[in-house]
């Protein structure tokens, strides 16, 4: 039988966010009404935003503002020409390996897209670059000299994201200059974070680093200009490499199953202790 | 062409003769394991096995037992069971269900990312009330200038309880548990500081400061503690998106929801773009 236990808080703390977290789920970003409407941050879907571009509504549940037809651009561009279907790329790899072992097309492509929130390539990369840019914008204005805000960073952080790349550290970026181009047909080549970014490249190319500017450093200070937050341009870069995965896992369940990337045993360069009884 | 290579400290094979793709042997950090360990091994000795590369003593591996027990279900109210939950019971395939758990048992609030932050901190400040203060208060210069992570930001002490007014019954037997199994080192001080710590860090010690400590005795870097919290959080809330699935949706809550700003219905008149 189960004891009944003496109570030891006979009083709820009525304060506390959990209570008044419960009832109704209180939402400024929108619901459904099955078989009636659906509100998407204060506007009817079906009325209101039905005829709009998927990345201005994507951005629009982001940040809450609509983006022109010229800021569409760039940021489309932005996602277009990072878009490699390259299995052997770290990310992809995952959604062919998937395909080739017969899993389902969205566990690969969910699974690939978490994997690109990578530490050295991906979405940490992003985030922090765009902080950083933020922040160099801020001291700057404020009177700091950038090779001094530059050091500090190199400094505090070992290096700085958005310069230098894992597989290519001192080659240029392919995906610079196409997408700079449609950013000056659109007038985005010159804002205060692009020329920034190559403020910043210049300095450590000069300098000992020997570092060039990657597409990350360009994308986020576009994205800066656009008036996008560190935040914001985080979330907006989740698909951002999503139109290379569907071939890798397309190509790789169309190989014979797990045919994709085979390893022998032999591949095993194993240095660990030698045989042993438990 | 040149033949990749696959370098490991933790796994070797011998392939089945002819056949250069099949293993006929399989060793795990040097011991044989389809041989001797299926026999011989407990599940926690393995799982220690794997991640240390050594053999841990019989009072190791019962402490991690017992912590994989203390973390394998957080019940059902728990957000990463409840992610579970709504995955099941939509019928989700079952790799989508722990995706979900996953994903919503990783934070900083609750989930393993607050495990990391925690065993951080035990190696930052090990045993001394004075690098916790230090470390539970660090300055605005101590914070500024950190690279900016994907990770928010801690709102509150990791290691504490966010909202619980006190040192929850659970987290104490499991505290009590894993203190008797290993009286040296971060637990047991923890044991005794309890109540200091708290008032340093103005919370109740949670859950996962306790698993932080034990991981932490247990020899494993933050890194691998994140990775075992989350292995450790799914024989939960797997159990729980099955039963959910087999109850169908109409038994699972659904809730009521409140939109502020809803525009109402709208006429034909207002029908394109604003």
């Amino acid at each position: 039988m189960i004891q009944a236990r003496k109570q030891e808080t006979p009083t709820v703390n009525t304060e506390n966010p959990l209570i008044s977290g419960e009832g109704p789920l209180h939402s400024t970003v929108g619901g459904c009404y099955p078989g009636e409407r659906a509100v998407f941050r204060g506007r009817d879907l079906h009325a209101h935003l039905r005829d709009a571009d998927w990345l201005d509504l994507y951005l629009f549940g982001i940040t809450g503002r609509r983006h022109s037809p010229e800021q569409l651009k760039v940021l489309h561009a932005i996602w277009v020409n990072t878009s490699y279907p390259d299995a052997r790329l770290w990310n992809n790899r995952v959604a062919a390996l998937a395909g080739s072992a017969r899993s389902t097309g969205t566990l690969a492509l969910a699974a690939a897209l978490a994997t690109s929130e990578a530490a050295i390539y991906g979405r940490q990369i992003d985030i922090a670059c765009a902080d950083f840019l933020e922040r160099a914008q801020h001291r700057t204005k404020a009177g700091a000299n950038l090779d001094d805000v530059v050091r500090d960073e190199l400094q505090r952080n070992r290096s700085i994201g958005g310069y230098g790349r894992p597989v290519a550290r001192s080659a240029t970026d392919e995906r610079i200059i196409p997408v700079l181009e449609i950013a000056a047909r659109q007038g985005f080549a010159n804002g205060k974070y692009v020329r920034l970014a190559f403020a910043i490249e210049e300095i450590l190319l000069n300098g000992r680093w020997r570092m060039r500017m990657n597409y990350a450093a360009l994308a986020a200070a576009l994205a800066l200009d656009i008036g996008l937050t560190p935040h914001e341009y985080y979330l907006y870069l989740f698909p951002a490499f999503l139109a290379g995965m569907p071939p890798c896992y397309i190509e790789a369940s169309e190989r014979p199953p797990q045919a994709t990337l085979p390893l022998r045993c032999s591949t095993i360069d194993y240095v660990g202790p030698d045989h042993r009884l438990w | 062409m040149t033949t990749p290579r696959l370098r490991t400290a933790i796994w070797n094979e011998e392939a089945a003769p002819g056949d250069p793709f099949t293993a006929e042997s399989c060793y795990c950090h040097g011991y044989d394991v389809f041989g001797e360990l299926l026999e011989k091994a407990s599940y926690p000795e393995y799982l220690y096995l794997l991640f240390r590369g050594e053999k841990p003593a019989p009072t190791t591996a019962r402490a991690l037992e017992i912590l994989a027990i203390a973390l394998a279900n957080p019940g059902p109210r728990d957000p990463s069971v409840h992610a579970a939950m709504a995955a099941g019971v939509g019928g989700s395939p079952a790799a989508a269900v722990l995706m979900a758990a996953l994903a919503s048992g990783a934070g900083v609030s609750g989930g393993a990312r607050e495990i990391f932050r925690c065993m951080a901190l035990w190696q930052t400040c090990g045993c001394s009330l004075a690098a916790w203060q230090q470390a539970l208060h660090p300055t605005a210069e101590e914070s500024a200038g950190q690279r900016r992570s994907v990770w928010p930001d801690s709102e509150h002490p990791p290691g504490f309880a966010a909202y619980s007014p006190q040192f929850a019954r659970p987290v104490r037997q499991t505290l009590a548990a894993l203190t008797q199994l290993l009286p040296a080192d971060n637990l047991a001080w923890l044991q005794s500081q309890r109540e200091a710590l708290e008032q340093l860090a103005d919370y109740p010690l949670a859950m996962t400061g306790v698993a932080a400590a034990a991981l932490t005795d247990l020899g494993f870097s933050p890194a691998d503690g994140e990775m075992l919290a989350l292995l450790l959080r799914l024989p939960g809330a797997a159990a729980h998106a099955l039963e959910q699935g087999r109850h169908g949706i109409r038994h699972f809550p659904f809730f009521t929801i409140e939109i502020p700003d809803d525009p109402g219905p709208q006429t034909g008149d207002s029908y394109g773009e604003h």
